[in-house]
């Protein structure tokens, strides 16, 4: 077990083993979308009361669930990297940020157009999720942007590792301090909790959706990191004996 | 030599003595206080100008305004928590004590507090009042202030500890503080609404002081490895 985890941290065998099991997210992740795709927009029948309108959850649930996802990875990785010094889990990191804000981003985007049709709004202030999502991505973008600030890679790795623990800590209270704030405005009530159960039709797109954008993000996430690899490892001999061997650009 | 080992003063000298050294600088320099204060109240003025002067909005806004001029006075404030130290090397010698790092900063963020965040709390009844902020929630007000500026003291101190030494520190201090200080300025703004509004208030205010006690427990330790790891 440990020793997996010692091989993992080792640069070069982490490249190698990356490319080996990018294929093996992609292929299903991609496979899953386009039928999550498909059967989301041209099969699950329509909602009874939000029409076709209801068809944009199958981009934004699965998008609202990996910029969190993204976030608890980029908080993990740098306390892992802060506490055993493992600088491959900064490298981690450093790809999930990016990744993240994209997520973070959609979910917002996705989350207002869908809002147009349902409250009548592009932007309702009263949703706590709405508002925790706009926090996190405030703290996506200080991360970065505390990232880009430090010239210096070992110090930028480890200043942020800090932010986004600290903020890891914060994310819950966060949410919870905007439920709270959000229960005393008389807002409209927004989608109904634990109302009807969900046509199977509708349900397994969903599902599809939710498991192939986590593939997606994976196989997206480990190309970051073989890149980020190449870009702190290029001054040793193993990544300049990989380029200048024969057909060994990638 | 055995002799001299045993001299070194306990924690709490430690504590004391950053404290202590502290304090006597913002004597010495008392615009680095002042600045702050009469930022806030600069805010505190713009904002009826801004709205009109009806007396029932600016009651309506007050809690709001308040809230938002003592973070940003605070954020203006925490610039120079470590940048003085930074320039003129001190913050070695800090690293370097054989005392703890993490009492050392508790001492250093305590007295950015008494000299930011207790000035404003002292201040506010004055605005209160010219907002017209019903007298009975003032103390209400002056409660959630202190508690908040509590948090925002030690929260502040994490963003600039890893900000120090950095180009454009201020604004990237802005960008790193403000999202993780929301939770204060909910509960600050809204407990005082709600005092105002005469209706039960005692939550906000509670989860105000847990706010505080959490940030008391956890964030002087990640200002000192944010301190360790902006001076390598």
């Amino acid at each position: 077990m440990w020793t997996f985890f010692h091989k993992m941290a080792s640069p070069p065998h982490f490249f190698r083993v990356a490319k080996t099991l990018i294929p093996w997210l992609a292929i299903p992740g991609y496979a899953l979308l386009a039928y999550g795709v498909f059967a989301g927009l041209f099969l699950a029948p329509a909602d009874y009361q939000q029409k076709d309108a209801f068809r944009i959850i199958y981009v934004h649930v699965p998008a609202a669930y990996l910029s969190m996802m993204a976030y608890m990875i980029m908080a993990i990785a740098g306390g892992i990297g802060l506490i055993w010094r493992m600088k491959l889990a900064h490298a981690v990191a450093a790809s999930a940020a990016p990744i993240g804000v994209t997520f973070t981003f959609l979910a917002l985007a996705t989350g207002s157009i869908w809002g147009r049709p349902m409250w009548g709004t592009w932007w309702e202030w009263g949703d706590p999720r709405l508002m925790s999502e706009l926090i996190l991505l405030f703290l996506y973008i200080g991360y970065i942007a505390l990232r880009s600030a430090i010239d210096d890679t070992a110090k930028a790795d480890k200043a942020s590792a800090v932010l986004a623990l600290v903020g890891a800590i914060n994310v819950p209270i966060i949410h919870f301090s905007v439920e709270w704030w959000s229960s005393l405005h008389q807002g409209p009530t927004l989608v109904r909790e634990g109302g009807p159960a969900m046509d199977p039709a509708m349900l397994y797109p969903l599902l599809a959706m939710i498991f192939g954008s986590s593939l997606v993000f994976g196989s997206m996430l480990l190309r970051r990191i073989r890149a980020e690899v190449l870009r702190r490892e290029r001054r040793t001999r193993w990544v300049k004996e990989l380029v200048l061997s024969p057909g060994g650009r990638r | 030599m055995s002799q001299q080992s045993t001299q070194i003063p306990g924690l709490l000298a430690g504590l004391l003595g950053t404290l202590r050294r502290d304090l006597l600088l913002a004597w010495k320099r008392p615009g680095d206080v002042l600045n702050p204060l009469f930022f806030f109240t600069m805010v505190c003025t713009l904002f009826p100008v801004a709205i009109g002067p009806s007396v029932e909005q600016l009651a309506f806004a007050a809690p709001g305004v308040l809230w938002v001029a003592a973070l940003l006075a605070t954020l203006l404030s925490l610039n120079s928590l470590f940048l003085a130290d930074h320039e003129d090397g001190s913050i070695e010698q800090l690293l370097a004590s054989p005392q703890p790092l993490v009492v050392l900063t508790l001492g250093k963020t305590t007295a950015h507090w008494l000299t930011s965040g207790l000035p404003l709390v002292v201040l506010s009844p004055l605005i209160a009042l010219a907002f017209r902020l019903p007298p009975g929630t003032i103390w209400v007000m002056m409660t959630t202030l202190a508690l908040g500026t509590i948090s925002l003291s030690l929260l502040g101190s994490v963003g600039a500890a890893l900000t120090v030494g950095l180009h454009r520190g201020t604004a990237l201090l802005s960008l790193l503080i403000l999202p993780l200080a929301m939770p204060v300025l909910i509960f600050g703004t809204r407990t005082v609404s709600l005092a105002a509004a005469g209706d039960a208030y005692s939550m906000g205010l509670f989860a105000l002081a847990a706010y505080a006690v959490g940030a008391l427990s956890l964030a002087p330790f990640a200002t000192a490895a944010a301190l360790r790891i902006s001076n390598e």
